[in-house]
């Protein structure tokens, strides 16, 4: 049983406002859904390896050198609120 | 030349030997698009520079030089694609107004081989969905009859694709995104080997699963449009550097030799009855053509769907954590909602942007990652990843390819499926494995129901042996017969 009081918590970790009705109804279908998952639980899996990325492909590797391809004013010019070539937030301190 | 139903090879040629002109072709296009996509909404922005970038490639043809494999063709592009100066929105409120500095490598490689990107079609939210009803903008119609759901999520490509608004599009898969569509709307639509395309410039999913493809009306138009596009991308480190084969000039439709699985799981599965009498039809014609048929054993598929929704949404769950109001996208007005914090910035601007399909995948997602449930589900379903793919290798010790259904029916009614939630889910059953194991996947379309809808077939192969996916579906294509029709649409 996922509580609303759990669904409340998790929406503070991901900064994701919910309205009442939509941690109503989301603590009632994750709780569906979490349930018929469940059924992963029944596998033994000790010793088995976590896989992140599916397939043989080696990963490459190059040296972290600078490329600007887009520039500082193309990147801010979709910015809700700029100010020359910075993103504009809140004060945070 | 009747430029609606004319493939893209033929388009490209015809435009590279001045026969018709790449403008021709694109007006041909824009003003189909014009007078069908009130009835289908598989456009979410028509590209206003096409008409631009088609006189660039007759300039090229004028002055002697060969734009490229798909010279002027006009090819529709999943929202869900970087576009350079050209809006793309995820089919979400949160990104409405973006408008990319960039093309995502795909699409710049579309346009350096002389492609014209047409528009931006229609999807799910954030390629959350298998119906095209989580899209911000309006779900999309199935051309064959519009009391369906195209599919999902690229289902504004399979449409746009299906009623010959463009004679090729690109979608992309992360747990049956291209196939599931193509199904639905009676196209050819393949989801490649993970690392056979790059992902630099897709808004990301889950970036483990997600792998962009073509879709198109035949399968030697599917396999130069991926020739188009395939191969090493430096600026994604998880690209194959392996040779790209030139697939659509070695097709075959003999199929001796080659040994088609039957995955037992799938075929035991409640099909539908067109279903299961085309995907006969289908195993009928492969065996006609020399393929000597096998029977595989993958019981772990039974697990695919939920281990597929808890790494996609952990994985989402991090990705759209960057959609937080400040260098892109939908910003709350702070004054309104009596707010002061960056906190409440992020978390109003967020409640605000996403829909109810992404705001469930996201606290999904986050809770399984959550501290105290990490190992029990996302640390849980990694591993039976690794069992399911270990499967899935054992079993292509005794075939070459598979051949199975797509789906368990033919494209649902609109609406019919949101209420729910689970049962949507579970329309993914027999497509997700083929993105957990990172295997190259594809949807053939074969014939129709009693009703009247396509369905097709799915053909899973090797790592990186498209050739012998596309040598399937050009056999199927070659010699399954099935009824001419068309949709209702043209």
């Amino acid at each position: 049983m996922i509580t609303k009081e759990t669904i409340q918590k998790i929406s503070k970790l991901a900064r994701l406002n919910l309205t009442e009705q939509e941690m109503t109804q989301i603590s009632e279908q994750l709780t569906d859904i979490l349930k018929h998952f469940e059924e992963i639980s029944e596998l033994d899996t000790k010793g088995v390896l976590p896989i992140i990325i599916p397939s043989e492909v080696a990963f490459h590797w190059r040296k972290d050198e600078v490329a600007q391809e887009v520039s500082s004013e193309e990147l801010v010019a979709n910015a809700p609120e700029c100010s020359g070539k910075l993103f504009k937030v809140p004060s945070v301190v | 030349m009747d430029l609606t139903h004319a493939k893209i090879s033929e388009i490209a040629t015809s435009i590279r030997s001045k026969k018709v002109s790449a403008v021709e072709v694109t007006k041909h296009f824009l003003s189909r698009i014009e007078k069908i996509d009130k009835q289908l909404n598989a456009f979410i922005t028509v590209n206003a520079r096409a008409l631009d970038e088609a006189k660039k490639v007759d300039a090229e043809v004028a002055q002697g030089k060969n734009p490229g494999l798909l010279a002027g063709v006009p090819i529709a592009v999943k929202d869900l694609l970087c576009t350079e100066g050209l809006k793309t929105t995820a089919a979400s409120k949160i990104l409405a107004n973006f408008i990319p500095p960039y093309d995502a490598s795909v699409v710049a490689r579309l346009r350096a081989h002389g492609a014209i990107v047409i528009g931006k079609t229609n999807l799910d939210e954030f390629a959350m969905g298998s119906s095209n009803e989580t899209s911000a903008f309006g779900n999309v119609k199935n051309p064959w009859n519009p009391e369906y759901v195209p599919g999902g999520s690229s289902g504004g490509s399979a449409a746009a694709l299906a009623a010959h608004l463009a004679p090729g599009a690109i979608g992309t898969d992360t747990g049956g995104s291209i196939r599931q569509p193509a199904n639905f709307c009676g196209v050819y639509g393949i989801k490649p080997t993970y690392g056979r395309v790059s992902r630099y410039g897709i808004v990301a999913y889950a970036s483990s699963l997600d792998q962009a493809g073509p879709m198109a009306h035949t399968t030697e138009d599917l396999a130069l449009m991926l020739e188009s596009f395939a191969g090493f991308c430096k600026q994604d480190s998880t690209t194959s550097s392996a040779a790209v084969p030139k697939w659509s000039k070695n097709l075959k439709d003999d199929l001796s030799g080659v040994r088609v699985g039957l995955p037992k799981e799938y075929f035991a599965a409640e099909i539908d009855k067109d279903t299961q009498r085309v995907v006969e039809q289908a195993i009928k014609t492969v065996e006609r053509r020399g393929a000597q048929l096998v029977e595989v054993n993958l019981p772990l598929v039974k697990y695919a769907v939920p281990i597929y929704y808890l790494i996609a949404t952990s994985e989402a769950s991090s990705n759209l954590a960057r959609y937080d109001g400040v260098r892109y996208g939908h910003r709350a007005n702070m004054q309104e909602h009596n707010a002061k914090s960056i906190d409440e910035l992020y978390s109003i601007s967020r409640g605000e942007g996403f829909g109810s399909e992404v705001k469930r995948r996201i606290i999904l997602g986050t809770y399984a990652l959550s501290s105290g449930y990490y190992d029990a589900y996302y640390q849980k379903a990694c591993q039976v990843r690794n069992l399911l793919r270990a499967q899935f290798l054992n079993a292509f010790e005794g075939c070459d390819v598979m051949l199975s259904p797509v789906t368990l029916s033919p494209a649902f009614k609109i609406g019919s499926r949101v209420k729910s939630v689970l049962e949507m889910y579970m329309n993914d059953i027999f497509t997700t494995s083929t993105n957990l194991t990172g295997l190259p996947g594809m949807s053939v379309p074969c014939g129709f129901s009693d009703g009247g809808l396509p369905i097709g077939v799915q053909v899973t192969g090797k790592y990186f042996d498209e050739q012998s996916l596309f040598n399937v579906s050009y056999t199927l294509e070659k010699h399954l017969e099935k009824p001419a029709r068309q949709p209702h649409v043209i």
